[in-house]
């Protein structure tokens, strides 16, 4: 499908289609809900229908690319950042479902703040979970952050307030609060919540959100935007394998910024959140987007068209050769670079005995044609006996290394030749041919190295 | 309809929350009503019933795809549209639901293992309780040594369901607690451990061996156990979830799930493809706070809760 799409001038609806099909099963994939899903794919469509095609991209990357530009938008420019008062304390409210990780969270984002040079301090209103505040006095001893605790026969909102007036005395500038968890739908917990607000009014309502959870993220966010007012997301387990999608459906549906994450189980595993990371993350899709980038930063149209038009006129020579694998190198690690081809990354390459190019074969390859005169590069046909000696010399490489190389060239060069009316592929075959080959002739040769 | 909720297991949680509004079946009913097939919006309205419940992409094609061909062939009627598809899910999971398994001899062992967050914890504690209500003398393990307070939360519990705790030293090891509490419960001639685990994600292949070793030490210190390794899976979960069964069945071997947190608003349809790909049992559904919120699954129960059949 890639490689037949290749070469239009603007979008056309089935071009979008067919690639917002694949985007869409991404995206539900991910978690993102359904609506936003269906809302986000419809809107991408309107856009992208009829719109020019990058010269080095397919329109289906090109479609991805419009996708990846209106993910970003959705998921904010830029990372938020924590709204603190200018009459210290600020005070910082923390809510969401049960095991969502609010305590830990809670922890997390003291020992962040102590590190900024703030004086933190931690107050425990989770009365529901037995041990709840048992767990976030030790891992505020664990972060060096005081906690105030319930006294018998306090209300959450008691607590709350106790800390606030604490930090007032102490003298702490940020008080964390942890409460209970709780369903949104769950009214008594959700007065209770309401209750706690008023008493203390935080200047950040944060709702902790699992990066794991599913479409009921979304009732999740609405029920507290609507039951207490949500200032800020926080998305925890960022270090599972899950992509996270909740974190789009919480920014179409209350948009309110995502501002920290959770990356792993230790105290100081707290991060602000990048919002162009997560937009990669959440579409996965083998990171065609990650290849897009590239493509755009190191290919450089006019370049590319006046190659076009050399190779029409003349056929490729090693100089053209030469250029592409620099143009393809400054693009990133081979390998890496191939895994993000849909449908040839992954089990395609890793697939028995597929030719599969590496760095080293290249940087070989790089050598030998730099060892050459401008004059053998243009007419490779020139270099015979002596000048093959000299050229592996001067490459530390062997004669036989020449001679591969030159062969596949010309191997290429017939290839180019046939092709001589279309394009020329950004990853260009014939360098992964080149590589690939060479690397099995040496394999042959009892060389073979443990991957 | 919004708070007539559906009798039965599922029943109580709805009229508490008021939750079953946006029902399957009146919402599809006020689509198919006076249609004559599955026209392009009730297949959407069945798309959103599906995927909103976290049944993921595969499933839900699969199963319009079911219901397309009975339309066709059987020229099933719209208003059969969704009894018709709780029917195709019930029928799905009718063969999961089984009993805890017991030992011959001696102790039964049970470990709840998980992700950080889906329960554990609590989930030990209602199945302590459960079973002692059965008669059963029984012993709780605080194994996750890792979590701050997890020991004393998990003993706040035994308190309530009134049975003994064996614990260490947080930043023990884990493995030892098991293997203690086994032991104990041999010498003391009784019925049941059930063993809580530390949270961990899948993808961390340290913690994944260090459980590989909890269940190895288990099996040193009682022959045949573990006899049930339960992962606890939170129905908030989305697709994530079958990747943990996954990688947790091929870790420690997992015997059976259990669905928790089934009185928010999450359905949990996510235990529909993990049941399909694993044929893993279906124990336990958590549908509350309370020590005595844990119950058998019920697939018709469940088939009708995680699509939001109101009235059924």
């Amino acid at each position: 499908m890639w490689q037949r799409l290749r070469g239009k001038g603007r979008l056309t609806p089935e071009d979008v289609d067919q690639a917002l099909r694949e985007v869409r099963l991404a995206l539900l994939e991910a978690d993102v809900h359904f609506k936003v899903v269906r809302d986000f794919v419809a809107r991408v469509r309107e856009r992208a229908v009829g719109e020019e095609v990058m010269k080095s991209l397919t329109p289906a990357q090109q479609v991805v690319k419009i996708v990846h530009e209106e993910m970003q938008a959705l998921m904010g420019a830029t990372g938020a950042r924590l709204q603190m008062s200018p009459h210290p304390p600020t005070v910082i409210l923390l809510c969401g479902l049960q095991g969502a990780g609010k305590t830990t969270f809670a922890a997390k984002l003291a020992g962040w703040l102590q590190r900024q040079g703030r004086r933190p301090l931690l107050c425990a209103a989770d009365l529901q979970r037995p041990a709840a505040v048992e767990q976030l006095q030790v891992n505020g001893r664990q972060v060096g952050v005081p906690v105030v605790a319930p006294e018998p026969g306090q209300h959450p909102q008691d607590v709350a307030a106790d800390a606030v007036a604490r930090a007032r005395s102490l003298p702490a500038d940020v008080v964390i609060v942890d409460t209970a968890g709780r369903s949104q739908a769950d009214i008594e917990l959700m007065t209770e919540l309401r209750t706690v607000r008023d008493r203390i009014h935080p200047h950040e309502v944060l709702l902790v959100l699992d990066a794991m959870a599913g479409q009921d993220a979304l009732g999740v966010a609405r029920g507290f935007a609507e039951g207490v007012g949500v200032d800020g997301v926080v998305l925890t387990r960022l270090d599972s394998d899950a992509r996270g999608g909740a974190a789009l459906s919480v920014r179409a549906i209350i948009d309110r910024p995502i501002k920290f994450v959770g990356s792993g189980e230790r105290l100081d595993a707290i991060e602000p959140f990048h919002p162009e990371r997560m937009a990669s993350r959440i579409l996965g899709m083998g990171d065609v987007l990650g290849l897009i980038e590239r493509a755009e930063s190191a290919l450089d149209r006019e370049k590319t068209a006046a190659l076009q038009e050399r190779i029409g006129r003349h056929g490729l020579t090693l100089e053209d050769f030469l250029e592409q694998m620099q143009a393809l190198r400054r693009m990133g690690p081979l390998d890496q670079l191939l895994s993000m081809i849909p449908g040839l990354g992954g089990k395609a390459l890793r697939g028995a005995g597929a030719p599969q190019p590496d760095e080293r074969e290249l940087g070989h390859i790089e050598a030998i044609i730099r060892s050459m005169t401008p004059e053998e590069r243009r007419r490779p046909e020139i270099i015979k006996d002596s000048r093959r000696r000299r050229i592996a010399r001067g490459s530390g490489t062997s004669v036989q290394d020449v001679n591969r190389l030159l062969r596949q060239f010309e191997e290429v060069r017939k290839l180019m030749r046939g092709l001589a009316q279309g394009r020329l592929p950004a990853g260009m075959p014939g360098m992964q041919l080149a590589g690939g080959t060479m690397r099995r002739n040496r394999q042959q040769a009892g060389r073979r190295k443990r991957r | 309809m919004a708070q007539e909720a559906a009798p039965g297991l599922f029943g109580r949680l709805r009229v508490g929350l008021g939750r079953a509004r946006d029902g399957l079946f009146s919402r599809i009913q006020a689509v198919v009503g006076g249609r004559r097939a599955l026209d392009a919006e009730t297949i959407e309205e069945l798309e959103g019933v599906l995927l909103g419940a976290d049944m993921g992409a595969a499933e839900t094609e699969r199963l319009i795809g079911v219901l397309r061909e009975a339309a066709a062939t059987e020229r099933l009627a719209p208003e059969e549209v969704p009894e018709r598809l709780r029917e195709l899910v019930a029928g799905d999971l009718r063969g999961a639901a089984r009993p805890l398994r017991r030992a011959a001899s001696g102790p039964t062992v049970v470990m709840m293992v998980g992700v950080n967050g889906s329960g554990k914890t609590t989930t030990a504690a209602k199945l302590a309780h459960l079973l002692r209500s059965e008669g059963a003398t029984t012993l709780l393990a605080a194994a996750d040594t890792f979590r701050a307070a997890a020991a004393e939360q998990l003993g706040v519990w035994a308190g309530r369901a009134g049975v003994d705790l064996v614990r260490h030293t947080a930043g023990g090891d884990p493995s030892a607690v098991i293997f203690d509490a086994v032991t104990a419960a041999q010498a003391r001639g009784l019925d049941s451990v059930i063993c809580d685990t530390a949270g961990r994600l899948h993808n961390k292949a340290n913690l994944m061996a260090e459980l590989q070793k909890m269940v190895r030490v288990a099996g040193r210190a009682c022959p045949g156990a573990p006899h049930e390794v339960l992962l606890v899976l939170d129905a908030s979960t989305g697709q994530n979830g079958l990747v943990q069964a996954c990688v947790f069945t091929e870790a420690v071997r997992v015997t059976g799930l259990v669905l928790t947190k089934l009185d928010t608003t999450a359905r949990g349809g996510i235990v529909l493809a993990v049941h399909r790909a694993l044929a893993l049992p279906i124990l336990y559904v958590g549908v509350g706070e309370g020590l005595a919120d844990l119950r058998p699954f019920d697939a018709d129960a469940f088939a009708t809760a995680v699509l939001g059949a109101d009235g059924a």
